[in-house]
C-alpha cells in the first residue's frame, strides 16, 4: 500500500501525521500518547478493547467531550484533547 | 420533526455489520426486502472482518462483502444503536442510533440483532495500566492503524484467539515474547483433537503457529500482575507454583468472548446463560426480533454467517435454503460447545485479585469495597460498580467470574447517547409519520 | 428460619424510612429487628433523587420537611463521605414576572418556618447558574437545602442502628402483620412494637392504607462538573406534584457529587409497571432542555424508574394504627421520603415512647384515613 497521502490531526496542540483510515485511538498510541484519559481517581488509562465497549479511550474531539477514540477515524484538522481528568 | 433527525423506513433492520449481520442483510435484501444495516464501527466487517481501507481482506469476507454490495442493502456506519422498541402502532420496530452526534431513526417490520461479542476481562493487579489491551483489542488497534513494530508483546489469557493474534502481531513486526494460555495442556490438546473432525481449522492453527515460530507458547500459565507507573513496564506470570517477570511494552490479555446482549435485553428478548435464546428460525422470544451470530453464543464467524443467513431469510419471510442452512449449523454448534469447555477460566484467577485491584474501571471501584454476600445490584447501588459509561460491559463479566453474580438489568439507552438522540427516539414513531427513505 | 433474638420492635422495610426509624428506636435502647424482602435500600430509596428540600405544598408538609432538614443538618458531620452530602441549596426558577411575584410569597412562607431564602433577580440567577436559558425572570434560592446519595444514606443510618444493637435481616418478606407480631412463612415473630415502613408496598401489608404507587422517571448524564451548582426546580413543580390524577413532568435537575447531572422528574399512575414510558421520559427530557438547552448535547448514561408511595392528601402516614395492637406505620412519603425520613423517625420514636412530639402528630396520623376514607382533595 502506498501512503501517498497523509492525514494530519492535532492532539493536545501537537500535529500527528497518520495513514488514512487510522482511528484516533491508534493515532494517539502510535504517537506515544498512551494515557488518553484520567480515571475518576486520577489514574492513567488507555484503550483496552479497541472496539467501543470499554469507554477507556474517551477523549474530547473537536470540543465534544467523551468521544470514543477507537470509533472515530482520523480526518484532517481533527482536534483531540486527551487525559482530561474526570471529576471524582 | 426536529432538525437533524434522519428517518429511514425499511422492511428489515439489521444491527451489527459483522459476518452475521452482513449475511443476514444480504439474504434479506436478496429476498427483495428493503434492508438497512447499522454498525457502530467506522468500517463494515465487525471484529473479524473489519479492515483498513486498502489492506488485505480475507477471501470469505471479500466474497460476502461483494455479495452484500450487490444485494441492495444499505449500510450506515458509525451509527451506535442506543434504543430499539416496538412502535406504538404495532407495525414494527423503531431503532434509534447516534451518528456523528446526530440522531438517526430507522423503522423496520422485522429486526435482526447481530450485535456479536466482546472480550471477557478478568481483573488482575495492574490491568488498568495503559499498554494493557485486550487480545482482540490489540488486533483491532492494529487493524485501525497502530504499529506494533519492535514492541515487546506478551499475549495472555485464554481461548482460540491467542494464537491468531500472536501470529498477526508477529507478522506486523512485534516481538511476541510469550503466549500464555491459562488452560491446562490437556484441555487445549483435547480441543485440538476435537478439531480433527474439522481439518481446515487445524490447518489454520498450524499456520498461526508457524507465523511466530520461535515464540514460546505455554499452557497452564497466566499473568498475576502487570507493573508500571504511568504505563506498562513488566508483567509477572505464574503457573501457580513459580513466578517469572517479563519486561514488555504491551500486554494483550483477555479470557475469551462473551455475547453482547444489551440491546436484546433492552427489547426484553429472553437471555439464558448470557446468550440470546433463539428458535430454529433464529427468532428470539419476541416475535419479529431475530438474533444471529455470537449474541446467541460464542461460535466463530462461520457459525455467525449461517445463523445470519437463516435470520435474514426468516426476517424476510423466505423459506429458501432454510433446511440446508440448518443442516450446516449442527457441526458448527458442536465445535462451539467444545471450545467453551476447553478454555474455561481456572479458579486460581480469583486468587490473584488483591483488595486493591480495581474491578470496575469506569468508576474505580476496588475489590475491597465489595462484599461477597451481595448481588450485582447491591454492588452497583452501594459502590457504583457498573454505573459507569460502559454500564457494566466490562465489570459485569469480572464480577460474574469473581462472585458468580449475574449482570444487572439493561435500561435505555443501551449505550450512552446524547440527550437529543434519546429524545428523538421517544418521539411519535408510527411508520406513516416517517417519510419513505431506503 | 431462625431469628432467635428477642426484639422490642420489628421494623418492616430497610429503605431510608425504615432505616431512620430503626436508628431512632435503637438509640432509645429498644432491641430492634429490621426485615427487608429484598436488600437494604433496594426499593424506592435506590431510585430517588436525594434532594433534601423544604417543601411548602401545605403547612404540615413544610413543618415536617423543615424539621427534617434541621435534623439532617445536625447529623451531617457524622455521616460518612459515601453519603455525598452536598449543601448546594435549591433554586426555584421563575419563568416570568407572574411566577417571580409568587416567589415573594414563597419566601414569606419559608421565613415563618425559619427557613432562610433569597429572592434572585434575573442577573443574580444567571450569575449563579449561567447554563439556564435566557429570558427567565429570576428565582428563589434556599441555601440550606442539600443533596445526598440516598442508598448510602440509608446504609449509614442502618449502620448506626446496628451499632446500637439493631439487627438487619434481608431476603425476608413479611406476609402479614398481626397483633404485636409479623408472619413470615409459617412463623410468627413477636415484638411489642411493629413498624410498617414498607414504602410503596406498605398497603399490601395494611390494606386500609390508601397508598398508590406513583411512578417517576429519572435520567443521569455523564460527568460534567460545574454544569449546574444548585438543585434547580421550576416553580411549577409543586403544581405538578400536587395533582394526583394526571401524568405530569417538571424541570428538576440536580448536580451529583460525581459531576453528573441527574434529570427529573415525572409522575404517572400506572400501577406497578416499571418499564420506561418513552412518551413521558421524552416530555421530561424536553422540559429539562427548555430550561437548560445545553443538556441536549450532553450524554445520558442511564434512565430508570421508581415508585413513590402516594397518599390522597399528599401527606405521609406516621403513627399508631389502632386496628392492630402494637402496629405503627411510617409510609406514604411520596416524593419526599429521603428528606422526611429523619423527621418521620423522630416523630415515631416520640409516639412509641409516649413523649410529646415536636410536630403536631395528629396531622400525620394514619388514623385520618379511617375518619375520611380515601378522601381525595
Ligand atoms: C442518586 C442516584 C444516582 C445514580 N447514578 C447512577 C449512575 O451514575 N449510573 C447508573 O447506571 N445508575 C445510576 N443510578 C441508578 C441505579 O443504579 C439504578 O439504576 C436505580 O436505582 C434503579 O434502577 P432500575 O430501575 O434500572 O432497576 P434495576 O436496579 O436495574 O432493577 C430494579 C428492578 O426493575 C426492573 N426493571 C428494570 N428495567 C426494566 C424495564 N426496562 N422494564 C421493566 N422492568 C424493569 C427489574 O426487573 C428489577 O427487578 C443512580 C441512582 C441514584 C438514586
Ligand atoms: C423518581 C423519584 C424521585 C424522588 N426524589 C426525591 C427527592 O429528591 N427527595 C426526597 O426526599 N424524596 C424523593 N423521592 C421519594 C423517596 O425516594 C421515597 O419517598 C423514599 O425512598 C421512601 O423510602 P421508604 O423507606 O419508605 O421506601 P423504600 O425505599 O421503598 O423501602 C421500603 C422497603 O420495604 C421493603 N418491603 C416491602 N414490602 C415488604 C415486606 N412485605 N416484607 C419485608 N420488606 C418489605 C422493600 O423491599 C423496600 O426495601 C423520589 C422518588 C422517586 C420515585
Ligand atoms: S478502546 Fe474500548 S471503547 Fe475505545
Ligand atoms: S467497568 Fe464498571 S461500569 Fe464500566
Amino acid at each position: 500500500m502506498t501512503d501517498t497521502w497523509i492525514v494530519t490531526i492535532v492532539a493536545d496542540g501537537r500535529e500527528l501525521r497518520v495513514a488514512p483510515g487510522t482511528s484516533v485511538a491508534a493515532a494517539l498510541l502510535g504517537a506515544g500518547i498512551t494515557t488518553v484519559r484520567r480515571s475518576v481517581t486520577g489514574e492513567p488509562r488507555g484503550p483496552l478493547c479497541g472496539m467501543g465497549v470499554c469507554f477507556e479511550c474517551r477523549v474530547t474531539i473537536d470540543d465534544v467531550p467523551y468521544q470514543r477514540a477507537c470509533l472515530v477515524t482520523a480526518k484532517n484538522g481533527l482536534r483531540v484533547t486527551t487525559a482530561q481528568q474526570d471529576a471524582s | 420533526m426536529s432538525a437533524g433527525v434522519a428517518d429511514i423506513v425499511a422492511d428489515v433492520v439489521v444491527v451489527g455489520a459483522g459476518p452475521g449481520g452482513i449475511a443476514a442483510a444480504t439474504r434479506a435484501a436478496e429476498s427483495g426486502r428493503r434492508t438497512v444495516v447499522l454498525d457502530e464501527g467506522a468500517e463494515m466487517g465487525g471484529n473479524i472482518w473489519r479492515h483498513r481501507a486498502g489492506d488485505g481482506v480475507p477471501t470469505q469476507a471479500r466474497k460476502w462483502m461483494a455479495r452484500f454490495a450487490r444485494s441492495g442493502a444499505m449500510v450506515l456506519n458509525g451509527a451506535s444503536v442506543v434504543d430499539a422498541r416496538a412502535t406504538s402502532g404495532g407495525d414494527g420496530f423503531l431503532v434509534t442510533a447516534e451518528r456523528a452526534s446526530l440522531a438517526c431513526r430507522v423503522h423496520g417490520r422485522a429486526l435482526v440483532l447481530a450485535t456479536g461479542s466482546r472480550e471477557r476481562f478478568i481483573p488482575f493487579p495492574g490491568w488498568t495500566l495503559p499498554g494493557v489491551h485486550g487480545v482482540g483489542g490489540a488486533q483491532a488497534l492494529l487493524k485501525a492503524g497502530l504499529s506494533f513494530a519492535g514492541k515487546r508483546v506478551v499475549i495472555a489469557g485464554t481461548g482460540p484467539l491467542l494464537l491468531p493474534v500472536a501470529a498477526t502481531l508477529a507478522g506486523a513486526g512485534a516481538r511476541v515474547v510469550l503466549v500464555a494460555e491459562q488452560a491446562p495442556a490437556r484441555a487445549v490438546v483435547g480441543f485440538a483433537v476435537g478439531l480433527l473432525t474439522r481439518p481446515e481449522s487445524l490447518l489454520q492453527g498450524a499456520r498461526y503457529r508457524a507465523g511466530f515460530f520461535g515464540t514460546p507458547y505455554r499452557t497452564g500459565l497466566w499473568v498475576s500482575e502487570a507493573r508500571g507507573t504511568e504505563r506498562l513496564e513488566a508483567v509477572t506470570v505464574t503457573d501457580g507454583r513459580t513466578t517469572r517477570e517479563i519486561v514488555c511494552d504491551v500486554l494483550c490479555a483477555a479470557h475469551g468472548l462473551i455475547p453482547n446482549v444489551e440491546l436484546p435485553r433492552l427489547l426484553q428478548c429472553e437471555v439464558a446463560n448470557g446468550a440470546v435464546v433463539v428458535d430454529n428460525h433464529q427468532q428470539t422470544s419476541r416475535p419479529g426480533v431475530y438474533c444471529a451470530g455470537e449474541a446467541t453464543g460464542i461460535g466463530g464467524a462461520e457459525l455467525a454467517i449461517v445463523e445470519g443467513e437463516l435470520a435474514g431469510l426468516s426476517a424476510a419471510g423466505s423459506a429458501t435454503d432454510v433446511e440446508l442452512l440448518r443442516h450446516r449449523l449442527r457441526p458448527l454448534r458442536r465445535m462451539a460447545a467444545r471450545m467453551e469447555h476447553a478454555f474455561a477460566p481456572r479458579a486460581e484467577l480469583r486468587d490473584i485479585v488483591t483488595p486493591d485491584t480495581i474491578v470496575c474501571r469506569c468508576e474505580d471501584v476496588r475489590l475491597r469495597s465489595i462484599e461477597s454476600g451481595w448481588n450485582a445490584r447491591q454492588a452497583k447501588l452501594y459502590t457504583r460498580a457498573g454505573m459507569g459509561p460502559c454500564q457494566g460491559r466490562v465489570c459485569g463479566a469480572s464480577l460474574e467470574f469473581l462472585f458468580g453474580w449475574h449482570a444487572d438489568t439493561v435500561r435505555l439507552p443501551s449505550e450512552p447517547a446524547l440527550l437529543s438522540t434519546i429524545l428523538a427516539g421517544t418521539a411519535d414513531e408510527s411508520a406513516d409519520s416517517l417519510h419513505q427513505g431506503a | 428460619m431462625t431469628i432467635a433474638t428477642r426484639s422490642d420492635a420489628i421494623v418492616i422495610g430497610a429503605g431510608i424510612v425504615g432505616a431512620a426509624c430503626a436508628r431512632a428506636l435503637a438509640r432509645e435502647g429498644l432491641r430492634v429487628l429490621v426485615l427487608d424482602a429484598g436488600f437494604a435500600a433496594g426499593g424506592t430509596t435506590a431510585a430517588g433523587m436525594g434532594h433534601l428540600v423544604a417543601m411548602d405544598d401545605s403547612a404540615e408538609q413544610l413543618a415536617l420537611t423543615a424539621h427534617s432538614l434541621s435534623l439532617w443538618q445536625s447529623l451531617r458531620h457524622s455521616l460518612p463521605a459515601s453519603v455525598e452530602y452536598d449543601a448546594c441549596g435549591t433554586i426555584w426558577v421563575a419563568e416570568d414576572g407572574e411566577q417571580l411575584e409568587a416567589v415573594a410569597e414563597k419566601r414569606r412562607v419559608y421565613e415563618e418556618h425559619a427557613i432562610a431564602s433569597e429572592v434572585l433577580d434575573a442577573r443574580r440567577l444567571y450569575a449563579l447558574e449561567p447554563n439556564l436559558r435566557s429570558g427567565l425572570a429570576g428565582g428563589l434560592l434556599v441555601p440550606a437545602d442539600s443533596v445526598i446519595y440516598p442508598p448510602r444514606a440509608a446504609l449509614a443510618l442502618l449502620a448506626d442502628a446496628q451499632t446500637h444493637g439493631a439487627v438487619l435481616r434481608e431476603q425476608c418478606r413479611v406476609d402479614d402483620i398481626v397483633d404485636h407480631g409479623v408472619r413470615i412463612g409459617g412463623e410468627t415473630l413477636h415484638a411489642n412494637v411493629i413498624v410498617n415502613a414498607a414504602g410503596a408496598e406498605s398497603g399490601r401489608l395494611t390494606p386500609e392504607l390508601p397508598i398508590v404507587p406513583r411512578k417517576g422517571h429519572l435520567a443521569i448524564t455523564d460527568r460534567h462538573p460545574g454544569f449546574c451548582r444548585h438543585q434547580l426546580v421550576e416553580l411549577g413543580y409543586l403544581a405538578s406534584a400536587h395533582v394526583l390524577s394526571t401524568e405530569s413532568v417538571a424541570f428538576n435537575v440536580q448536580p451529583r457529587a460525581t459531576g453528573q447531572v441527574l434529570i427529573g422528574s415525572s409522575r404517572e399512575l400506572v400501577g406497578w409497571d416499571a418499564a420506561t414510558n418513552r412518551g413521558v421520559l421524552g416530555q421530561m427530557l424536553e422540559r429539562a432542555v427548555e430550561f437548560m438547552p445545553m443538556l441536549a448535547r450532553m450524554s445520558i448514561v442511564r434512565t430508570w424508574t421508581g415508585f413513590r408511595a402516594a397518599t390522597p392528601d399528599k401527606l405521609p402516614l406516621i403513627g399508631r394504627w389502632l386496628p392492630i395492637q402494637g402496629l405503627y406505620v411510617a409510609t406514604g412519603h411520596e416524593g419526599l421520603g429521603i428528606t422526611t425520613s429523619l423527621g418521620t423517625a423522630s416523630l415515631l420514636a416520640d409516639l412509641v415512647l409516649g413523649r410529646t412530639p415536636v410536630l403536631d402528630a395528629a396531622a400525620y396520623s394514619p388514623m385520618r384515613v379511617l375518619a375520611a376514607p380515601a378522601a381525595a382533595r
